[in-house]
């Protein structure tokens, strides 16, 4: 079942509220979703952990309702190199 | 444990590098599956895959196992590794080259 960006986005915000939350669409079916999440609770976890930590804030959709998220995690960088 | 998990447990204790994914190695029926598969491919090691489409207690047994709800998902030496993402980023870094020779 379809889910909209925003909607995404507010589930991750609302377990991870300091998340920064970067969406896209990957095939416009509202159905395959790319999302970035950075968020200063992921210091100090696995990648397998900040992964679960999303899978969790989006309460058992992923793999269900939504068929897949590609999921990118990471920690805030003092530096912006990218 | 459940049947399906004991299963899954001997699985991953048995083979050094196994991917459980939807297909086969030759014919992956999932973009994320088929992206495991291209990384695994590229480090030349070898690996088992798990066909999880031939087997639903697996496919659901699985999810349960790592907590994680998706395939495919890696496993090295008994440890999940993660899904098609995280391998993605562990290869692009050098990271699982690492894991994989050091099981060699």
């Amino acid at each position: 079942m379809p889910m909209a960006a925003s909607e995404l986005e507010r589930l991750i915000r609302e377990s991870i509220p300091d998340a920064e939350v970067t969406i896209r669409d990957l095939a416009g079916d509202g159905d395959h979703y790319a999302a970035r999440v950075v968020s200063g609770s992921f210091e100090g976890m696995s990648r397998i952990k900040q992964h679960q930590a999303v899978y969790a804030a989006l309460g058992g959709r992923v793999g269900g309702e939504l068929h897949a998220l590609q999921l990118e995690t990471a920690v805030p960088q003092p530096e912006t190199n990218q | 444990m459940s049947d399906a998990q004991n299963r899954i447990a001997d699985i991953v204790k048995q083979n050094e590098v196994v991917l459980f994914m939807k297909g086969t190695a030759l014919f992956p029926q999932c973009g994320f599956s088929s992206r495991a598969i291209a990384i695994l491919d590229r480090l030349g090691s070898p690996y088992e895959t798990v066909d999880v489409l031939q087997d639903p207690e697996i496919r659901q047994g699985i999810k349960e196992f790592s907590e994680w709800p998706t395939i495919p998902q890696l496993y090295v030496k008994g440890e999940f590794v993660g899904g098609s993402d995280i391998m993605m980023e562990m290869f692009e870094s050098g990271e699982l080259q690492q894991l994989l020779v050091a099981e060699a």
